[in-house]
């Protein structure tokens, strides 16, 4: 089993490495860089060569390719991740608000997914093709199908219109005021919640039907043990893994990945700070961020290997 | 499957198959009404994109202000946007930039990564291993991030987007095809080919990609659903298809947030038009993976 | 007639300000302001965002103001200089300090501090950067012959020069310091201003309190103020609506206006103004058939403004049909003689019809397909893009829309790849010397875009700026205007933008200007009860 996580846990470092790699090169062949998205923006008439020379310098940017390469990575493994480009300031202080919220949000809707998800999954199953089982995943794939930022719009919209109410839109971190945090975010959680939810109620649907079909669950029926018993005590127990999976991986990409819900619902989160770290050629903080979410991503994958191995004797990777 | 009363009873009382396509569809549409209903919105979503230039009372590029953010009346049935753009129209025509990136986003995402998928599994060992170390660190970046870098280095534009879609799909689409391949691969037909003599290229094309068709299918379907998804999100933050271009998206973007409260027209039916394209690819794809996968059948 | 209305307008709303003004202004309270975006350093000589200006600028003065109560805003105004005379000549100005101004820090403000300013603003020193340096190129050198007096020395006479010195960006700072540390000021705040700086809080918000020992007795009257960011339209709306926030510096969208007014009804004051952006067309002259000007003509007459502004002004931040001054001010050309040009025409049929045969002329077939380059943000270049797509397409060229994102944009641009492009220019003053520098020939001024050279346009321009006489001088402006928008169609006018401040009854003092980047030192805003 050590010898397991030591493996699992190497083998993220060239994945890891790669990511950097891609990142570092990727952002280099976008057109432009920071010193154009600050001093060419106004198109003002007096612009100036030298001015931009010298804050290309400042920043590092006339250096050879390979050498800011080097000097970021040496960075990194000292966990030292620099400043930003645009504002000059570290770029921990940058990410760590908006890194709070994100993590909230990806933590509420991917419980709120889960409250939906397995319930639902478990019912759809046990009547599978009746009505109910119908119901269940039209439900389910409308939530896949509807874009999350359209059901925002239309929450918000509804809201106004009927309750006359608008969500706040200044962010309180949950520690100040847990009311209001709540408010704010329990719109957004559950519209991505229950985009969510749908993934992980297939799984849970499909799962529960490999299982009911095992012998022993049949066994246990013709005995005349009654069904609820039998879905709590050994259905349930082995329908669960699979779904517990997806929905963790689905979690670590719900870090970076609500840009656009963010943008609706005016949340400082990691996903707009990703676009406008972007569209202002921040290299550092963007590349600090993909190595964020990435890292996050690739231990949340971990974990989850790592419990499956453990809770599933069955299946050790070679 | 333990012999019963009843099961005899099911067996004897089986229905007689019928003949050819129809006969398939039919069963189909019995046997899966779910995927029926989906297959019939991709149906009509076709012949809406083939035909808008004969169904669509307007052009798609005409303002008139003289008529903007206009409710839907009797002559522009889901009313006008902020230019006076007929919105029906645009949402007729929307079905074509939708379909055209879904499809090709879809298309190219399935195919590289079946291409890749399979001739990783095939070739294995050190190959194997790079390919799967490279997907992983595609793997590992958020979907629209992903989409976001590409179009940042391609620009804007419908044909940028494809590629943009395109490529978070790939390792995705790798993936799957890649186990898929693996069992494949054990076949003894695969060694028998290898002893003939035929090349790599002709065994993965001829006898390892028929196989994983199963898979792909199902993915490339749901890939659709997604793809139509990432466009419209990617228009939305203005960075996919650009104006005056008719796009789902992008008829939420601007003044459909601004002027939602009292023209909610311009923000409600795009948004529809999304949500039913991509219902119905999902609703289909749901039951073709239901209909190929053996082990879900009912009893 | 039109102009009379328009003056009457402007004094009309300076007369409502005014005699709001006669309202005695009351001490206290806290101004709250949302701020769309934060500074990314807080030295104004380097900086040209109003996220700057917005939370920055009450920690410092300026050696000239423009003129606070002045709704045109273009009169320079004594600030931390109390008087000035210019030589004879022209080339000297000598400016007379204020006693008594002392920075936050305690020591006192004097010309050697003000010439350290300029001196980094306008000669800086290796490794320091200063955006507006070229602005000041006339200037040749700066003497601070006694602590109340400091000396410009020009190289030649200009008419705008003054104008210039008013600018909000050219924060005083203490000579001591950057002397030490020339980019101390990047990082740090400590200025005379009628603010102290408390707090920064980054992605949230900065605070500023009362400067108890300001040189202006009585002065502020707000007890500090708190400027938050927020990035979002809707957050700003919202926070309004709310009654969360008093006022935002920078404009509202009029259905932003419309919602507020609706909320909120009496509790919201709304202030507009044309304002001092706009948008223009600019054309590669190094493209075929855009070197021929008939095109370029056509391309202009297919544009009907007038009708644009009626309909786009409820949905943009765009409203006047205008040329090349803001309109209503000084030098604008009064409706009557802007609708002879090219493109302004009334009749747009007419217009159309014109624009058609013109192209036709020069050879260009219908359906003729060009790329139009768009700059990626939402407003109002996009709704703008739409409108001008479509009246293109009504003469029968074929507009493709290609949006480059704004980091890259002026790199593309100036690379000359474009055929027709989207420009903008934003001034902090109404002054034609200003405004009109963007149009030069392309070898004295590289920002022109269009890759043109004209030297009867250059002449023109010269001459203007030379000219003292006011009526001379319009009269030059007017021809600059006629040759640029109609005979050679260099570059095309969009609208004029249109600056829309719905907010808090309770804020009083505050007037507006064209500029967003003027009167935000609030010295001169109070809240009622």
């Amino acid at each position: 089993m050590g010898y397991y996580i030591l493996k699992r846990l190497l083998a993220m470092i060239p994945t890891l490495i790669g990511v950097a790699v891609l990142i570092f090169i990727l952002l280099r062949v976008v057109p432009g860089d920071v010193v154009e998205a600050r001093y060419l923006t106004q198109g003002s008439q007096f612009q100036s060569q030298d001015l931009m020379d010298i804050e290309r310098k400042k920043l590092g940017l006339d250096q050879p390719l390979w050498k800011q390469f080097t000097t970021w990575m040496t960075g990194l493994a000292r966990l030292d991740f620099g400043l930003s480009m645009w504002t000059g300031a570290p770029i921990t202080e940058e990410i760590k608000l908006r890194f709070a919220l994100s993590l909230q949000l990806a933590i509420m809707a991917s419980l709120l997914a889960q409250l939906l998800a397995i319930p639902l999954g478990i019912l759809a199953a046990v009547k599978q093709d009746t009505w109910v089982d119908y119901a269940v995943r039209v439900f389910s794939i409308a939530g896949l199908a509807t874009p999350s930022f359209w059901l925002g719009i239309v929450m918000i919209l509804t809201m106004l219109i009927v309750f006359k109410w608008v969500p706040p839109m200044v962010f309180t971190p949950l520690w100040v005021n847990p009311w209001e945090n709540l408010a704010q975010l329990i719109w957004p959680a559950l519209a991505v919640g229950y985009r969510y939810s749908a993934v992980g109620t297939r799984m849970m649907r499909s799962a529960m039907l490999e299982v009911l079909r095992e012998d022993y669950i049949r066994t246990a029926r013709a005995k005349g043990l009654w069904l609820k018993l039998i879905l709590v005590r050994h259905a349930l127990k082995n329908a669960i893994l699979p779904v517990l999976t997806v929905m963790s991986l689905e979690f670590a990409f719900l870090l970076g990945g609500l840009v656009v819900t963010e943008q609706v619902f005016n949340l400082n989160g990691l996903g707009m700070l990703f676009v406008e770290a972007i569209s202002r050629r921040d290299y550092t903080l963007t590349q600090a961020l993909v190595m964020l979410v990435a890292t996050f991503f690739l231990i949340v994958n971990f974990v989850v290997d790592i419990a499956y191995a453990w809770l599933d004797p069955r299946i050790r990777y070679r | 499957m333990a012999v019963t009363p009843q099961t005899v009873e099911e067996l004897t009382r089986a229905e007689p198959r019928r003949a050819g396509w129809t006969g398939a569809v039919l069963d189909f549409i019995r046997q899966r009404p779910l995927g029926a209903i989906g297959g019939g919105i991709i149906v009509v979503m076709v012949a809406v994109a083939a035909t808008a230039g004969l169904l669509a009372p307007y052009n798609p590029l005409a303002n008139d202000y003289a008529a903007m953010l206009s409710p839907p009346n009797a002559e522009h049935w889901l009313g006008t946007d902020a230019h006076g753009r007929d919105v029906l129209t645009r949402i007729l025509y929307g079905s074509r930039t939708a379909l055209m990136v879904g499809l090709g986003a879809s298309l190219i995402g399935a195919v590289l990564g079946a291409l890749i998928g399979v001739a990783s599994a095939y070739f294995g060992g050190r190959v194997d291993l790079i390919v799967q170390r490279i997907m992983d660190v595609f793997f590992a970046f958020p979907v629209i991030i992903l989409a976001l870098a590409v179009v940042a280095v391609l620009g804007t534009g419908a044909g940028n987007v494809i590629l943009a879609i395109a490529t978070p799909m790939v390792p995705r689409c790798a993936r799957v095809v890649r186990s898929s391949a693996l069992s494949v691969r054990e076949m003894p037909y695969i060694d028998a080919a290898r002893a003939a003599g035929f090349g790599h290229r002709r065994i993965i094309l001829r006898h390892m990609l028929p196989n994983v068709m199963a898979p792909l299918l199902i993915m490339a379907t749901a890939f659709l659903g997604e793809a139509i998804l990432l466009e419209a999100s990617l228009s939305f933050l203005g960075l996919g298809v650009q104006e005056p271009t008719a796009a789902w998206g992008l008829m939420l973007r601007g003044a459909a947030v601004e002027f939602a409260e009292s023209a909610p027209w311009m923000a409600i039916f795009p948004g529809l038009a999304i949500s039913l394209a991509v219902f119905g690819f999902n609703l289909f794809g749901d039951s073709l993976r239901d209909a190929l996968d053996p082990r879900l059948r009912t009893q | 007639m039109k102009r009379l209305a328009g003056l009457l307008a402007l004094a009309a709303g300076a007369l409502l300000t005014l005699s709001a003004q006669a309202q005695t202004p009351r001490s206290g309270g806290e101004l709250v302001f949302p701020v769309p975006s934060e500074p990314p350093s807080y030295d104004g000589h380097r900086e040209e965002t109003f996220g700057l200006i917005h939370p920055i600028a009450p920690f410092y003065n300026t050696l000239l103001r423009v003129d606070p109560n002045d709704p045109g805003g273009t009169k320079p105004y004594p600030s931390i200089a109390e008087s000035w005379t210019v030589s004879q000549d022209g080339k000297t100005y000598t400016f007379k300090l204020r006693r008594g101004v002392k920075f936050h820090d305690g020591s006192d403000l004097t010309s050697k501090d003000v010439k350290a300013s300029y001196d980094k603003i306008i000669f800086p020193p290796p490794g320091v950067g200063s955006t507006r340096k070229g602005q000041y190129a006339v200037v040749e050198k700066i003497e601070a012959p006694d602590p109340a007096t400091v000396v410009f020395r020009l190289k030649q006479s200009s008419g705008s020069f003054l104008v210039g010195l008013a600018s909000p960006w050219n924060f005083i700072y203490k000579a001591d310091i950057l002397a030490k540390d020339p980019h101390w000021y990047e990082k740090n705040i400590m200025g005379s201003g009628p603010f102290t700086f408390v707090e920064h809080v980054k992605g949230s918000h900065v605070v500023g309190k009362k400067n108890p020992n300001y040189w202006d007795k009585g002065k502020p009257y707000l007890d500090g103020f708190r400027a938050i960011f927020m990035r979002e339209s809707a957050a700003q709306v919202a926070a309004v609506r709310g009654e969360r926030a008093h006022i935002q510096f920078r404009g509202f969208t009029p259905k932003d206006r419309d919602n507020l007014k609706a909320a909120l009804g009496d509790k919201i004051t709304v202030q507009e103004s044309p304002w001092d952006c706009i948008l223009m067309v600019g054309i590669n002259h190094e493209k075929k058939p855009f070197d021929d000007k008939r095109v370029r003509r056509a391309l202009s007459l297919a544009l009907d403004r007038h009708g644009a502004s009626t309909a786009l002004s409820q949905i943009a931040i765009v409203k006047a049909v205008a040329g090349v001054q803001v309109p209503g001010t000084p030098f604008a050309t009064p409706p009557e003689e802007l609708n002879k040009l090219a493109g302004y025409w009334t009749d747009a049929e007419k217009s159309r019809a014109e624009a058609k045969r013109l192209l036709r002329e020069a050879g260009v077939p219908d359906g003729f397909q060009f790329t139009f380059t768009n700059r990626g943000i939402p407003m109002p270049y996009e709704p703008l893009g739409v409108w001008m797509i479509d009246q293109w397409r009504r003469i029968g060229l074929n507009v493709q829309q290609q949006v480059i994102e704004p980091a890259a944009y002026f790199g593309v641009i100036r690379k000359g790849d474009s055929q027709v492009h989207m420009d903008f220019q934003c001034g902090y003053i109404v002054e034609p010397d200003l405004d009109m520098y963007k149009f030069l020939s392309s070898d004295r001024n590289p920002a022109n875009y269009g890759r043109y050279k004209d030297p009867v346009l250059d002449a023109l321009y010269d001459k203007q700026s030379g000219e003292t006489n006011v009526e001379k001088r319009k009269q030059l402006i007017r021809q600059f205007e006629k040759r640029l928008l109609d005979e050679e169609a260099h570059y095309l006018m969009t609208l004029q933008w249109h600056r829309i401040i719905p907010h808090s009854a309770k804020v009083k003092g505050w007037t507006i200007t064209p500029s967003h980047y003027l009167n935000n030192t609030l010295d001169t805003v109070w809240l009622a009860e």
